[in-house]
């Protein structure tokens, strides 16, 4: 190996890492390395996994009919009654989620910089990926579709933004999403998006694996399996809803 | 076989570099890459010009000195091939060839293709080894590890520290380089003392010089020693272990 002709940009040298400094907080500590903010990215990415799979298990009440998805939007409301009060469950669950989400993309966003000083600023005439595939090289892009995809979905059915969702009434969820639906470019908007986030769960799914370290020659072969299986199941199950409205099976 | 040569020159590492087309002439087959360069250095000397810079030490794939960036290509178009072991067979005649050096934030251009490596160096300096009293050298086999961990271990050591992974990552990140000093010596009851103190030292240095990884497997595929991502992972377990480990004692 060659010796220094010039120092190290970021030079660390010989010294320890402060050892009590790390005692001091440790938490800190480790959201400060680059490894740290990929396990935050892994575990946040889980629940929102647990989440998206929920809410479209839950969501299939749509092709039971009108009385079915309202009733459980009812008992959703309801759920933990009378330990937990109305809503309560939902509120959680939204404290929840807006937790991950903002640890998912403020990390994200972090790592992204750190990557772009780590990669210098020369660039290579000619590069030949050989590895890297469409999900992985997009994740930055399919991320920030399904982000700003969440806020159109809450102005749509949460909200009922006017603008987005005229035929929008408090609590007649059935009708609110068949509106939604039929409407050929909200539809598109939703199939989309969820074809996006498919894509995003592709590379997810199976680097949550390698991010928190969880391998064996045992189950090693199943987690690129895991997150295809995971990706078709969440896009071809969200994107089957607006199909079906448009198709007019539903609605 | 006659060949043009499009090199990255550059005089020192502030300075601007930028691409020289070269002919070199009389290339045989059987010359490895390097040997070519040679020939074409020999060619601008005679010519009273100054001669590429580029690194090699053992030329027979061990050493890690080598890797240059080959059309794109870390180490050029074969599989798990070094450069020392690229061959010109690879090559017909009147091909145009691109060399630049490894480029990432955490190997400058010293000259021309050499790039400087040292932080790999520190890498190693905080973990890549074990504290043994010294003494007569052991029995063999009087420390029992089962073959398929033997194996996994060896593998991991096969690591010759060439850079390939850095050069490869869009990130100009080092995990599989590090994985792979972590994973060979804490897969092994040798490395267990130093485990997690190892892992956290690795990481630490490590982050001081490169980016992070977003699993895109390029170095992977980079590796001249066919190393598998299997050791980030072993690297990102051993590093949330010794972390999670140090936050309960405290
Ligand atoms: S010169 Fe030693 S590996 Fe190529």
């Amino acid at each position: 190996m060659t010796t220094s002709a010039t120092p190290p940009s970021r030079s660390v040298g010989n010294q320890q890492p402060p050892k009590v400094q790390r005692r001091d907080n440790v938490l800190t500590e480790l959201y400060r390395s680059a490894l740290g903010k990929k396990y935050l990215m892994a575990i946040s990415g889980l629940v929102l996994m647990a989440y998206v799979l929920i809410h479209m298990i839950g969501n299939f009440k749509l092709f039971e009919g009108e009385a079915s998805l309202n009733e459980y939007a009812i008992w959703l409301r309801e759920l933990g009654e009378p330990l937990i009060p109305e809503y309560g469950a939902i509120w959680a669950t939204r404290v929840i989620l807006i937790l991950a989400f903002g640890v998912h993309i403020i990390a994200a966003a972090q790592l992204t910089r750190m990557n772009q000083i780590s990669r210098g600023r020369s660039r290579y005439a000619e590069r030949h990926y050989a590895a890297v595939d469409f999900a992985g090289r997009t994740m930055r892009w399919t991320g920030v579709i399904v982000g700003l995809f969440v806020i159109y979905h809450l102005a749509d059915l949460t909200w009922g933004v006017q603008a987005v969702n005229p035929e929008w009434e408090y609590l007649e969820v059935y009708n609110n999403v068949v509106a939604s639906f039929a409407n050929p470019v909200s539809a598109a908007v939703y199939i989309v998006a969820n074809a996006a986030l498919g894509v995003h769960l592709y590379h997810g799914a199976w680097s949550l694996f390698q991010s928190m370290g969880w391998n064996s020659p045992r189950f090693n072969h199943w987690r690129r399996w895991f997150a295809i299986g995971f990706a078709l199941l969440i896009a071809v199950g969200n994107i089957s809803m607006p199909v079906a409205v448009q198709l007019g099976l539903v609605g | 076989m006659d060949l043009t040569l499009r090199i990255w020159r550059q005089p020192h590492h502030d300075a601007p570099g930028d691409f020289v087309r070269y002919q070199v002439t009389d290339v045989p087959r059987e010359a490895s890459f390097l040997e070519m360069l040679d020939l074409l250095n020999e060619q601008l000397m005679a010519r009273n010009e100054e001669p590429v810079v580029f690194e090699s030490d053992c030329r027979e794939g061990i050493c890690g000195t080598c890797g240059v960036m080959i059309d794109g290509r870390p180490h050029g178009p074969w599989q798990n091939t070094a450069t020392c072991q690229l061959h010109m067979r690879a090559y017909r005649d009147g091909d145009e060839i691109t060399v630049e050096p490894w480029r990432a934030a955490g190997f400058p251009v010293i000259k021309d293709l050499a790039v400087d490596r040292s932080a790999f160096d520190r890498i190693i300096e905080a973990g890549g080894y074990i504290s043994t009293p010294t003494g007569a050298a052991p029995d063999a086999n009087m420390i029992p590890v089962d073959k398929a961990t033997a194996d996994r271990a060896f593998e991991a050591a096969a690591c010759i520290g060439c850079g390939a992974c850095v050069a490869a990552c869009p990130n100009g990140a080092a995990q599989l380089f590090a994985g792979a000093k972590v994973a060979q010596l804490n897969m092994l009851p040798q490395g267990q003392p130093e485990r997690y103190q190892r892992a956290t030292e690795v990481v630490d240095t490590m982050e001081a010089f490169f980016g992070s990884c977003t699993n895109h497997g390029e170095c992977q595929a980079a590796c001249p020693k066919d190393i598998s991502v299997d050791v980030i992972a072993w690297l990102n377990r051993d590093y949330r272990k010794a972390k999670l480990s140090g936050a309960r004692a405290s």
